[in-house]
């Protein structure tokens, strides 16, 4: 077979916000992966368990715990959209809608997330005390 | 590599005032993705500079390559006027008809990108082999099976029975859907938008028996259920037919068991 050109195909609201959505859907399995997987450590050993979540409090592992939340809530909100795409009979009318309403959601839920998931580690980082 | 053998002369209007009744014409960059299956391995842009007039359509830019710079170039199409199904192409990245697609609704300052088709076998140029293509539209059985003795006059159908399906009777086989969809390009196995725009045609029709077949075919591992509602189709889908929508009816009907 001839090579398919490779040019990105440019796409609008819906196929971008189904890349996103896959990406979250894989990003939040590997860390469900790796959960169960430092969880499970807790009935292996106690003590390498605790040190395992010792080395979770950097700001570096806070910041990608925001970083899981705002891909989880961002999964969450967009797979009810696509289940009212499929399931309500205006769904596929009103997708860019439902897409603007949940980016919406998505801002107003992690604006202050982000403040009060970080909160600690800026005063740990800044505070100074 | 830029070719410009068309000499590029602007209407000749007095440069009094902008006289709006006289069309200006410019100078546009076509950049097309050309492949020769017998000295190529690879594809690659070519430009071309071509004299367009805002009204013109991205398909009289490749006429005028084709005529009157590279008879080489290589493409498809028949009427002209949107009802053929032909001349899909990729258009700066989304998939368009090259007839009905007009100059003022691109940018022309840039060069405008053409390319074939994604996910169906390229031969040449922006042809590509559309029979997997079609081969997917047979599979969804797409002719009417009426059940009961043949009626001596035509089949009768209310107005509102005939609403029912009349988005997807408007479809022209041009591929714009399926070969904009990001499972088609991946799982070339999969039926695509087309072939279920196509069984959602007589599912829905009051005048046809044959919903059941369909809807198997349209139940397997390739079917409907492949679908990640992108909505890629019906962004690029230039008859307008709302095909997630009609995909999402498709569905509907397989977990309802009903029409
Ligand atoms: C919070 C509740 C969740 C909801 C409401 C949700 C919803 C959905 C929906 C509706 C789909 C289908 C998307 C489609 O048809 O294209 C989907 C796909 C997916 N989800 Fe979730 N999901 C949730 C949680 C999760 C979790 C916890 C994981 C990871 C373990 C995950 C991973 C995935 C993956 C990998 C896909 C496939 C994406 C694709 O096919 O493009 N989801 N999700
Ligand atoms: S549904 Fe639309 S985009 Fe798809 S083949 Fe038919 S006319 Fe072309
Ligand atoms: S040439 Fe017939 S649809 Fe464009």
């Amino acid at each position: 077979m001839a090579p398919i050109p490779a040019t990105l195909y440019r796409g609008r609201e819906g196929m971008w916000s189904w890349v996103a959505h896959r990406i979250t859907g894989v990003a939040v399995f590997f860390f469900l992966f790796v959960h169960v997987l430092d969880t499970a450590l807790v009935r292996v050993s106690p003590e390498d368990y605790n040190a395992v979540i010792e080395s979770y409090k950097t700001p570096i592992v806070n910041f990608l715990e925001v970083g899981l939340t705002g891909a989880v809530l961002y999964h969450a909100l967009n797979g009810i959209r696509l289940i009212l795409v499929d399931f309500w009979s205006k769904g596929p009318k009103y997708h860019r809608v439902m897409l603007w309403v949940i980016s919406v959601i998505w801002i107003v839920i992690m604006i202050p997330g982000f403040y009060f998931m970080t909160k600690h580690t800026f005063e740990q980082m800044f505070g100074g005390n | 590599m830029r070719k410009s053998k068309t000499a590029v002369v602007n209407t000749q209007s007095p440069a009094t005032d902008s006289d709006l009744s006289i069309p200006q014409s410019f100078t546009v960059t076509v950049s097309v993705r050309r492949f020769n299956p017998d000295v190529d391995q690879e594809t690659y842009l070519q430009d071309f500079e071509v004299e367009m007039y805002a009204t013109d359509r991205v398909l009289d830019a490749l006429h005028k390559i084709k005529w009157e710079q590279d008879g080489s170039l290589s493409f498809r199409r028949s009427c002209g006027h949107g009802i053929c199904g032909s001349d899909a192409m990729r258009i700066n990245g989304l998939n368009r008809l090259a007839c009905k697609t007009l100059m003022k609704d691109l940018d022309v300052t840039k060069p405008i990108i053409i390319e074939a088709i994604k996910g169906l076998p390229l031969e040449k140029d922006l042809i590509v082999d559309m029979e997997p293509f079609f081969a997917a539209y047979r599979e969804v059985l797409p002719f009417l099976m009426p059940s009961g003795a043949e009626p001596e006059r035509e089949r009768i159908q209310s107005q509102e029975d005939r609403a029912r399906f009349d988005d997807s009777t408007k479809c022209i086989l041009c591929a714009a859907c399926t070969t904009s969809c990001p499972v088609f390009w991946t799982d070339n196995q999969y039926f695509g938008p087309q072939a279920i725009v196509g069984a959602h045609r007589f599912i829905f029709d009051s005048r046809d028996s044959g919903a059941a077949s369909r809807l198997e075919v349209l139940n397997s591992k390739e079917g409907v259920w492949r679908c990640r509602t992108t909505f890629n189709c019906t962004d690029a889908c230039p008859r307008g037919i709302q095909i997630t929508q009609a995909i999402a009816e498709v569905k509907q009907a397989l977990i309802r068991g009903k029409i």
